[in-house]
């Protein structure tokens, strides 16, 4: 077929690397010749025709706190190979690895003209925010799916590779953009409305033209107006826990929040509190956790008068690849304690 | 609620009404590179500013940069 092999970019994280866990997590972008990692069985998959002919690799951490820059700086080191196709991941439900994945191929389609591809799980908060710049693969939920991933992400960079025409999102397997095609039908739009509402009648299956986008949103809570007589409670999803994470709150995929009694504590010590959260360097915050958890805070305003009272019961789980399902559930549990217990504002903090 | 967060984007997506962009993902609400009493400023203040966010009335998704 093509006599001259299609050249492609991957992108990884520190972690698929092979370069460090979270202690790595804030390593800015480099580069490596050929493939690595996850880009090895890619590599093969891909077969004779293309070439990984280098992996750009960026810190989790580092990327999520500087998007923009982190972006630029992988399309300068991209730029040089001339590929001609960009894949990055895949990223499962890896919230910041997502958001690098989906920020770098934004950012190198945009500046560099070139067909990108990427790959995560439909959880990933990344999805919303990139799928419409963006061709992205669905993928398991975690990194026990790579086996399925690597040849879905191959047949597509093959086809990007060969400059193939990609069709509609069921056809070739990726997240809807959202982008709407017109396309010539034998019937009217009333025919096919009256259509899809007698078989909705039915009971029967049917089929949206124009599907709903489906987020939930809750309206904005009122103002406090008087923030001297309100008891106020702080939330974490960063993981804070008395030593030892009696509840056994899981390090990810939480099942579960818990709640603990703050009543006459000051201060946040490493010898009764630490962070249980497996998605971030955990140093920082057992060394302090009121860096996640800003206890201290909170109390000297208290003692200040300026809020009424801190309450004396936080509540904490682990944002770290927890099912959108678990955590509505959580954050609704949450809230009917909170306002059964006359709770007049909350302050939430994620890491 | 006041969220405060690391990865403003997320919270976005998410659906937090009132945002407050935290320091960085493993210390939001801190940095070790600070001597202990600036660090405790910047808690506090960060801490103030969320609780100003809860005063304000909102009618849509807003982050409150400065």
């Amino acid at each position: 077929m093509a006599d001259k092999k299609y050249r492609v970019v991957h992108y990884l994280n520190q972690f698929y690397a092979g370069i460090g866990g979270e202690a790595k997590a804030n390593i800015p972008p480099l580069i490596k010749e050929g493939a690595v990692g996850p880009g090895i069985p890619l590599q093969q998959a891909l077969g004779e025709e293309g070439e990984i002919v280098a992996t750009v690799v960026c810190g989790d951490s580092y990327f999520a706190e500087n998007i923009e820059a982190a972006a630029e700086s992988v399309v300068e080191s991209v730029a040089p190979y001339k590929p001609d196709v960009f894949v990055a991941g895949p990223a499962f439900t890896a919230g910041r690895y997502g958001i690098a994945c989906g920020a770098s191929c934004a950012a190198v389609s945009k500046k560099l003209g070139i067909p990108v591809v990427t790959a995560m799980y439909e959880e990933n908060p990344a999805l919303e925010l990139y799928r419409k710049e963006v061709y992205i693969i669905p993928t398991a939920g975690s990194v026990r799916g790579m086996k399925e991933a690597i040849p879905k992400i191959a047949s597509f960079v093959w086809k990007l590779g060969l400059g193939q025409e990609i069709g509609l999102p069921q056809e070739e397997g990726y997240f809807p953009r959202g982008i709407r095609v017109n396309q010539f039908v034998d019937r009217t739009g009333a025919e096919r409305a009256v259509d899809m509402l007698l078989s909705k009648l039915r009971g029967e299956p049917f089929q949206t033209e124009y599907p709903m986008p489906t987020f939930e949103r809750v309206p904005p809570s009122p103002a406090i107006r008087d923030l001297r007589s309100t008891t106020i409670a702080l939330v974490t999803s960063g993981g804070i826990v008395p030593l030892g994470n009696p509840d056994r709150i899981e390090a990810a995929s939480a099942s579960k929040f818990a709640e603990y009694n703050i009543a006459g504590v000051d201060d946040l010590t490493p010898d009764a509190y630490q962070t249980c959260h497996g998605g971030y360097d955990p140093v920082y915050a057992n060394d302090d956790p009121d860096r996640v958890l800003p206890l201290d805070a909170m109390r000297a305003l208290e003692k200040d008068g300026i809020i009424g009272k801190l309450y004396d019961l936080y509540y904490v789980t682990v944002g770290n690849a927890t099912s959108v399902a678990n955590a509505q559930k959580f954050g609704k549990a949450i809230a009917e304690k909170l306002k059964a217990a006359d709770v007049g504002g909350v302050i939430l903090t994620s890491t | 609620m006041v969220h405060v967060a690391s990865i403003v984007p997320i919270s976005l997506t998410v659906g937090a009404n009132r945002i407050v962009p935290a320091v960085a993902i493993p210390y939001p609400l801190g940095n070790p590179e600070l001597p202990k009493d600036e660090e405790r400023g910047l808690r506090l203040n960060l801490v103030k500013k969320a609780l100003r966010a809860l005063q304000m009335g909102v009618e849509k998704q807003t982050v409150f940069e400065e």
